[in-house]
C-alpha cells in the first residue's frame, strides 16, 4: 500500500529516523520478532502517535530511538537529545521534587545555582509553581506526570518520548494534561513520538498517526491528522478519525483469530 | 476590529486561564487533607506501648524470683539489681566498662561497615562475583561467632584485635547481603528512568541504584549491628584481657564469684544498649526514610 503523507520531510531534516529497523528478542527457537523492518520518520517539532494493540513492541520502538537498547537490524538515527516518559511517572521516591528536576540537569553539568532556578522555572512551566519542596508521594498521578515532564525538559531534550503516559490516569486529568501537552509543544518547538493504545487520544493529540501491526510490529498504515487545534476529545473530527483508525485497528487484530 | 476571516469557529479553549485555573483546582482537590496529630499525643502513642512491654517483662521477672523456684542469691529481683546498677554507676563501674565496650562496638562495627560495603558493592555490580562468592557470603552469615574464636585467639593471642577480627566476620556478611539484595531489588523503570536522564556506570549506581536500595542497606545495617553487638559480647566473655573491664568482663566476673546481682546488672546494660542503638539510631533512619518515601500509611 502506498500512503502520501504530504508532510514526510526529506532526508536529512529529520529528528526521528528509522530505516528497515528491525528487533528480535532472545536467540534461536525462542526468539521472538517484536518489530519488524520498520520505518518511520518525524519530521523536527512534529507530533506523531504510535497506535497499535497488544504485541506490536511500540515500547521497544521507544527504547530503540531512546537508545536503551540496540536494534537487531536496520538504521535508526535521532538528531537531538532524547526524554522518555513511561505510563508510571518513575520519579525517584529519595528526591523531592525539585531534586528529580534537577537531576536531569546535574547529569549534564549544569551549575547548582542555575539548576534551582531552571527547575523552579520548569515546575511552574507545568503548572506546579512552588511544589519543589514535596515529595512525589505527596502529589497526584496527574500532578507526578507533569513532575516527569518538567525532568524531561530538564534534560533539554529535542524529542520526547511517551509511553502512555496519560495511560493510568481519569478520564478529566487525562483530558487536561492533553490540554496542557498540546500548549507546551505549540510553545516550545519539539518533537514527540507519543505512544498510546487509545485510539481517541492519538487522533486528539497527533498530526500523524502511525498505525502499527501485532506480532511482529510493523507499519501498516499513517493517518494524516489535519484538523485544527487546538482540539478536544469531543471534536466531531476527532471522534471521526479515531473511528477510522479503529476499523482499521481492529482489521488488524481481526487477522490474529484463531 | 478587524476580524480575520479564516479563523476557526470560536471553541472553549483549552490553553490559558481556564487550563490554569482547572488544573489548579484538580491539584487542590487531590492534596491529601490529613490533619496532623499535635507533638505530644503522638509521643505518647509511640512510647506507651514500649512501656507496657518493660512493664510486662518486669512484672514476669518478679513473678519468676517470688515463686521461690530459686533462691535469692541465684535470681535477684529488679529491684535487687537495679540498686545494684545505681551502685555501678556510682562507683564509675560500669560507666567504665560501658566506655571500653563502646569503644570496641564502634571500631568493630565501622570496620564491618568499610569491609561489608566495599564487598557488597563488588558483588552487586559483578555477575562473576556473584556467582563465586555470593553463597559464601550467606554461608559466613549463618556462621556462629563463638565458632570464630579458637581461630581469632590463635592468629591474634588474647587481643583487642581477636575480638574485632570476630565482631568484623560477624556483621560484614549482612552489611554486604544487605546491599547486594538492594541492588537486585531496584525497581527497572527507575534503572530505565535513570538511564534516560543520562546516568551510566558510576553514576548509575551513585544516583540511582544506591538510593533505590536504601531500604534493603539500611536493613542490612541494622542486621550487622545485632550481629557485632551478640559477637562483641561473646569475645568479652572468651577473651578477658587484663586492665579492659568491660561489659563482657562484668558479665563473666559476676559469675565465677557467684555475684548474682551484678551479672544481672551487666546484662541489663547489654539489653539497653542494644535496645537504644536500635531504635535510636536505626529506627530513627528507617522512619525518616519511610516518611520521605511515602511508605507509611497515613491512615494507620
Amino acid at each position: 500500500m502506498t500512503i502520501d503523507v504530504p508532510d514526510a520531510p526529506p532526508v536529512g531534516l529529520t529528528a526521528v529516523s528509522l530505516r528497515e529497523v528491525s528487533k528480535v528478542h532472545g536467540h534461536g527457537s525462542g526468539a521472538v520478532q517484536a518489530l519488524d523492518r520498520i520505518d518511520l520518520t518525524v519530521r523536527p517539532g512534529g507530533f506523531v502517535c504510535v497506535v497499535g494493540a497488544s504485541g506490536c513492541g511500540k515500547s521497544t520502538m521507544l527504547n530503540l530511538i531512546a537508545g536503551l537498547d540496540t536494534a537487531t537490524s536496520g538504521q535508526l538515527a535521532t538528531t537531538g537529545r532524547t526524554g522518555l516518559m513511561f505510563q508510571e511517572s518513575a520519579l525517584f521516591p529519595w528526591l523531592t521534587v525539585g531534586g528529580n528536576v534537577e537531576l536531569a540537569m546535574r547529569l549534564r553539568g549544569v551549575a547548582k545555582l542555575d539548576r534551582k532556578q531552571r527547575a523552579a522555572d520548569l515546575l511552574e512551566l507545568v503548572h506546579l509553581p512552588g511544589l519543589g519542596a514535596k515529595r512525589p508521594h505527596e502529589l497526584s498521578g496527574g500532578m507526578r506526570q507533569r513532575v516527569a515532564l518538567a525532568r524531561a525538559f530538564a534534560q533539554d531534550a529535542d524529542i520526547l518520548l511517551m509511553d502512555e503516559p496519560f495511560g493510568a490516569l481519569d478520564a478529566m486529568t487525562r483530558d487536561l494534561l492533553h490540554d496542557e501537552l498540546e500548549r507546551l509543544w505549540q510553545d516550545r518547538s519539539f518533537t514527540v513520538v507519543f505512544v498510546t493504545h487509545n485510539v481517541r487520544e492519538a487522533a486528539r493529540l497527533a498530526d500523524r498517526v502511525v498505525l502499527l501491526s501485532s506480532r511482529p510490529g510493523r507499519v501498516v498504515h499513517e493517518f494524516v491528522v489535519d484538523i485544527d487545534r487546538p482540539r478536544r476529545m469531543e471534536d466531531p473530527e476527532v471522534s471521526g478519525l479515531a473511528g477510522e483508525i479503529t476499523a482499521r485497528l481492529r482489521q488488524e487484530v481481526r487477522r490474529h483469530a484463531v | 476590529m478587524l476580524e480575520d476571516v479564516n479563523t476557526p469557529p470560536t471553541r472553549p479553549s483549552p490553553t490559558g486561564d481556564a487550563l490554569d485555573s482547572e488544573l489548579s483546582g484538580l491539584d487542590a482537590l487531590e492534596q491529601p487533607t490529613a490533619p496532623r496529630q499535635p507533638f505530644l499525643p503522638r509521643l505518647w502513642k509511640a512510647t506507651w506501648p514500649k512501656l507496657a512491654a518493660i512493664a510486662l517483662g518486669l512484672g514476669i521477672w518478679q513473678l519468676v524470683v517470688w515463686s521461690g523456684h530459686w533462691p535469692e542469691y541465684v535470681l535477684p529481683g529488679p529491684a535487687t539489681v537495679f540498686r545494684e546498677l545505681v551502685r555501678e554507676f556510682q562507683s564509675g563501674v560500669m560507666p567504665k566498662a560501658t566506655r571500653i565496650t563502646m569503644t570496641r562496638a564502634v571500631q568493630g562495627y565501622t570496620l564491618a561497615i568499610i569491609i561489608g560495603g566495599f564487598v557488597g558493592l563488588a558483588v552487586s555490580r559483578s555477575r562473576t562475583l556473584r556467582s563465586a562468592v555470593g553463597s559464601l557470603i550467606t554461608g559466613l552469615q549463618t556462621m556462629p561467632s563463638i565458632a570464630w574464636f579458637p581461630l581469632a585467639i590463635l592468629l591474634f593471642k588474647l587481643t583487642d584485635a581477636a575480638i574485632l577480627f570476630v565482631v568484623v566476620l560477624g556483621a560484614a556478611p549482612s552489611i554486604a547481603n544487605g546491599i547486594i539484595a538492594g541492588a537486585d531489588n531496584v525497581p527497572p523503570i527507575l534503572v530505565r528512568a535513570g538511564r534516560v536522564l543520562g546516568a551510566r556506570g558510576l553514576n548509575l549506581s551513585r544516583f540511582v541504584i544506591l538510593p533505590a536500595s536504601m531500604p534493603s542497606v539500611l536493613a542490612g545495617l541494622k542486621q550487622g549491628w545485632a550481629f557485632a553487638w551478640r559477637s562483641l559480647m561473646a569475645g568479652e566473655i572468651i577473651v578477658i584481657i587484663a586492665n579492659q573491664p568491660s561489659i563482657g568482663f562484668q558479665l563473666q566476673s559476676g559469675r565465677d564469684l557467684a555475684d548474682a546481682p551484678a551479672l544481672m546488672a551487666a546484662m541489663v546494660v547489654i539489653l539497653v544498649i542494644g535496645i537504644l542503638v536500635d531504635s535510636l539510631v536505626f529506627g530513627t533512619a528507617e522512619q525518616v526514610m519511610r516518611h520521605r518515601r511515602g511508605l507509611i500509611d497515613p491512615s494507620s
